[in-house]
């Protein structure tokens, strides 16, 4: 977008915020955004997608008694964000008389700039020259490293997003936000043996990202592992321990556990966790973290998408619940503090407690002493999605996996499911290595898809449910 | 309430002239815009209250090369749609010359006519009161249901638009309306359970609100008793809703454009060739009554139709876009979107038994007295469904059946490959059912693999 938010703001929005206040309402939000999304897709030797997309919006939010009415609107006129504040404040019961009625609200504070350091970013980022060139690279890459090939892919995705928030207790920030994802992903088939596999590279606030990227390390592992997959066996299901590699592997935490230390959760009456703070729910191995601080890691902020700047959370400490991941709604209508952890896809989402960066923290052992105490069980090399439910039922399918035999990695299998239940599954990670990794995902709940972090050491599961054939 | 609405020949007459100042001959355009508000509640306080008004617009052009580029835009002010012009024209420089779009060649011939009266709204507050005394009701019928922590209750009035620049216009207006109910329900020293419905309607008033109520109760509360399963080869039946929704995952079978990019399990080879057993049918029919949301075209403009699948086990026919059906020689089908590289996809499945033809069976889900295993919902298919493998290991809500007692199956998954389930069903049961996802009957499917916890 050619414009820019900036201090020009303050008087429309203190405009607004005073008319809701005014009206009665306990709190009144605005978040304004402007994004600047490129996508770009290349297959085999081909370009064969380029999407721009540019979009704008502000998303408005009224509270009044703990609850609250939220309206979205792609117009930024002052017409049109006025009515969409007077379509929340009527949800609510309220009404703007046009006069400023007895407000507790006393005025903005100084813009906090967050995006001072970064109003060159966006023309710092590759062109779609760059980032086409770099994509064929990729393809190529597979084309020279990979066997049995139908299809490869190179993908690009550049989000820019510019936000302003402004709310009636004082908030007033912006923040520029820059995150990149790169993919490779091919399909190998040979007679009735296929297998597909991608990988993703994703950073945040590193405009110069897809320039560094080591294409031939990626595409060789892409490679290697469609390679291994290609004639696996699938895994005999069942009941069975479960070493899960670092990085990716993150994602049992965050299915099994993560979401359910929301407040969000807490809200819905979702967590078995919710009167648990200072209790043991997990192996004393496991220690857990959500922050939004790690440079250049796919869920860091400077600032949340309610203006709060992200603190690093300590969820779990030796297997003790410490705190929940809160935003401002979950902080009115649960007490927990807030965590710099409000979040939301865009403008059409309210804020909700949502995971950053989420991590198992590292533990003693070295990854082969995991490996080395399963006499038989599923070493999961690579993990794809997951999902948990409204009881902490999670699970998540392993793209990669290996058996173990008599603490050895033998032969690879594929088709394999773990599911299981956070509360039994919590007090079996008995083991954690010292190589803590992080990776970026994607992560899609009542706030939209945000970018988040995922990450462990190599950790061991006692006992799991292998869903297989 | 607003009313958020595009008018056709204004904005056409807008881009036709934006695009001549940038130099730009050919073109077309989708467009959007909705008034969507929707209530949740918990526990008969209002939870969150939403409304959005939403418009948005995709734009092509082609450059002088003939190559094509897209650019798609939330701000549809002049000034907007000047830069999502220039921004389609710069992304045209990197056109697929391999495979370039051209309109429809049924962007203009007549539409059918879609029975879709506009329903009025009623409004964010009546729809608050309404989901209230809804949660309140489900929330009285049995104790052990405490909480429905995922419920909405949605309506909208939403325009679509196709314009290009041979003089094609295509607009449709639409209102909808959609109620959800997931209750949790714990007993003491039991595991807690979920389950829910789900109800779709031209406006809110015509929700069926008590039959999404007594359903989400039958089904959170039927799984109260669970028990573990133990891990083997089962007979398995599905709900209508289960198989459609395992059909919808592996949809790239039907999809041309898959075929031609090389990840659909399908070949142009594999036209007339047996896909499934003799007796299944399956077509497509975005024009089926009772789907809600219905279009009359699709995003090139071509008129949605009914389209043969599967026919006596046989596949017929592949979904196609302008391009797709230009590479394979027949008519765009009317499953396109909008796009550089335009995607294809089903509309509305509708399964159902071959005219004539027979499994030889007559299974029945509520009579049958031999052990199987019945299928309610699948989970996760974004994560268990290997489309370009034909697998599946997929997490489900379901019963173990044994002389005709249901006992509900605790944490279990299902795992199969689509081309051999397809090959194994053992019959459709006679009656087909309407749900959110599509038409089909209870369908049974022998020897798939279950493992549980036991």
């Amino acid at each position: 977008m050619t414009e820019s938010f900036s201090q020009a703001w303050s008087s429309t929005l203190q405009a607004l915020l005073q008319r809701g206040s005014g009206a009665g309402a306990d709190l009144v939000e605005v978040f304004l955004e402007h994004t600047d999304h490129l996508g770009l897709l290349a297959e085999q030797e081909r370009i064969t997608s380029v999407n721009p997309t540019f979009a704008r919006g502000a998303g408005i939010r009224v509270f009044l008694n703990g609850w609250d009415g939220f309206v979205s609107t792609n117009d930024l006129s002052v017409d049109g964000l006025t009515r969409a504040l007077d379509q929340a404040l009527a949800m609510l019961n309220l009404e703007a008389n046009g006069l400023a009625g007895s407000s507790s609200f006393e005025g903005l504070g100084a813009l906090k700039d967050y995006a001072l350091e970064k109003t060159s970013w966006l023309q710092q980022c590759p062109t779609m020259r760059d980032a086409s060139s770099r994509l064929l690279e990729g393809t190529s890459q597979l084309e020279r490293l990979g066997q049995h090939l139908q299809v490869r892919r190179g993908s690009y995705a550049r989000d820019w997003q510019e936000v302003l928030v402004a709310a009636s207790d004082g908030t007033f920030a912006r923040d520029i936000r820059l995150h990149q994802s790169t993919g490779l992903s091919v399909l190998a088939a040979d007679g009735d043996h296929r297998s597909s596999v991608g990988r993703r590279y994703g950073s945040t606030d590193r405009p110069d990202d897809l320039f560094t990227w080591n294409v031939e390390s990626s595409a060789a592992e892409v490679c290697e592992s469609a390679g291994t997959m290609l004639r696996a066996d699938y895994v005999e299901a069942g009941q069975m321990p479960v070493v899960l590699a670092n990085r990716f592997g993150g994602v049992i935490f965050h299915e099994a556990c993560g979401h359910l230390l929301e407040t969000t959760q807490i809200e819905r009456g979702t967590t078995p966790f919710a009167e648990q703070v200072g209790e043991l729910i997990a192996h004393p191995a496991v220690t857990a973290i959500d922050e939004g601080l790690s440079s250049g890691a796919f869920g860091s902020l400077s600032m949340d998408d309610e203006g709060m700047e992200p603190q690093r959370t300590v969820l779990i400490k030796e297997g003790v619940l410490q705190r929940f991941i809160s935003d401002r709604a979950g902080e009115l209508r649960t007490g927990h503090q807030r965590t710099g952890s409000g979040r939301r896809q865009s403008h059409a989402f309210a804020a909700a407690s949502r995971m950053r960066n989420t991590y198992i923290d590292a533990g003693p052992h070295n990854p082969n002493d995991l490996i080395a105490s399963v006499e038989r069980g599923l070493y999961c090399k690579s993990m794809g999605g997951g999902s948990v439910g409204p009881t902490g039922q999670f699970n998540f399918s392993v793209e990669e996996g290996y058996l173990i035999e008599n603490g050895n990695l033998t032969r690879p299998v594929k088709g394999a499911t773990l599911i299981g239940d956070a509360k039994d599954v919590m007090p079996r990670i008995s083991m954690c290595a010292d190589d803590l990794d992080l990776a970026a995902g994607y992560c899609g709940s009542v706030s939209g898809s945000i970018f988040v972090t995922v990450g462990q050491p190599h950790i061991k599961v006692d006992s799991i449910t292998v869903g297989g054939r | 309430m607003s009313n958020n609405t595009l008018d056709a020949g204004t904005l056409r007459d807008r881009v036709q002239t934006l695009a001549t100042s940038a130099g730009i001959r050919q073109w077309d355009l989708g467009a959007a815009c909705s008034d969507d508000c929707s209530v949740q509640v918990d526990r008969g306080e209002a939870k969150q209250l939403k409304a959005a008004q939403r418009s948005s617009i995709k734009v092509r052009v082609w450059n002088s090369d003939g190559l094509v580029g897209i650019t798609s835009t939330t701000d549809l002010t002049d000034s907007g749609l000047a830069r999502a012009l220039e921004g389609a024209q710069q992304a045209s420089g990197f056109g697929n010359p391999d495979d370039v779009p051209q309109f429809s060649p049924m962007a203009t011939v007549p539409l059918p006519q879609l029975d879709r009266p506009l329903m009025p709204r009623q409004g964010i507050l009546p729809l608050l009161k309404d989901l209230r005394a809804a949660e309140a009701e489900l929330l009285s019928r049995h104790p052990a249901i405490q909480t429905v922590p995922y419920n909405g209750l949605a309506e909208s009035l939403s325009t679509n638009l196709y314009l290009n620049s041979d003089g094609a216009i295509r607009t449709m207006e639409r209102t909808q309306a959609s109620l959800y109910l997931y209750a949790r329900a714990e007993e003491s020293g039991r595991k807690p359970r979920s389950s829910g419905a789900i109800r779709m309607a031209l406006g809110s008033s015509d929700l069926d609100i008590q039959g999404c109520i007594d359903e989400a109760v039958e089904r959170t509360v039927s799984h109260l008793a669970y028990q573990p399963i133990e891990t083997g080869s089962y007979r398995v039946c599905f709900t209508p809703e289960a198989f459609l929704s395992l059909i919808g995952a592996f949809s790239s079978m039907f999809s041309a454009r898959a075929v031609l990019d090389g990840v659909s399990l399908s070949t142009r080879e594999s036209l007339g060739q047996t896909l499934a057993v003799p007796f299944l049918s399956l077509e497509d029919n975005g024009l089926h009554p009772d789907h809600i949301s219905a279009s009359p075209f699709d995003g090139e403009g071509t008129p949605t139709q009914r389209l043969s699948l599967i026919e006596s086990g046989c596949l017929r026919n592949f979904l196609h876009s302008e391009a797709t059906a230009r590479a394979f020689g027949v008519k765009p089908t009317g499953h396109a979107g909008l796009g550089a590289k335009v995607s294809v996809g089903p509309d509305w499945f509708v399964v159902g038994t071959t005219p004539g033809q027979t499994s030889g069976q007559e299974l029945d889900h509520t009579r049958e007295t031999d052990t199987f295993v019945l299928i309610e919902d699948l989970s996760a298919l974004h994560a268990g469904v290997k489309a370009t493998q034909g697998s599946f290991s997929l997490p489900f809500d379901g019963w173990l059946v044994k002389g005709g007692e249901r006992i509900s199956v605790e944490a279990a998954t299902v795992a199969g490959d689509i081309r051999s389930l397809l090959t194994s069903i053992l019959h459709l049961e006679p009656t087909q059912e309407v749900t959110h996802r599509g038409v089909a009957p209870h369908v049974w499917v022998e020897g798939l693999s279950i493992t549980g916890e036991a």
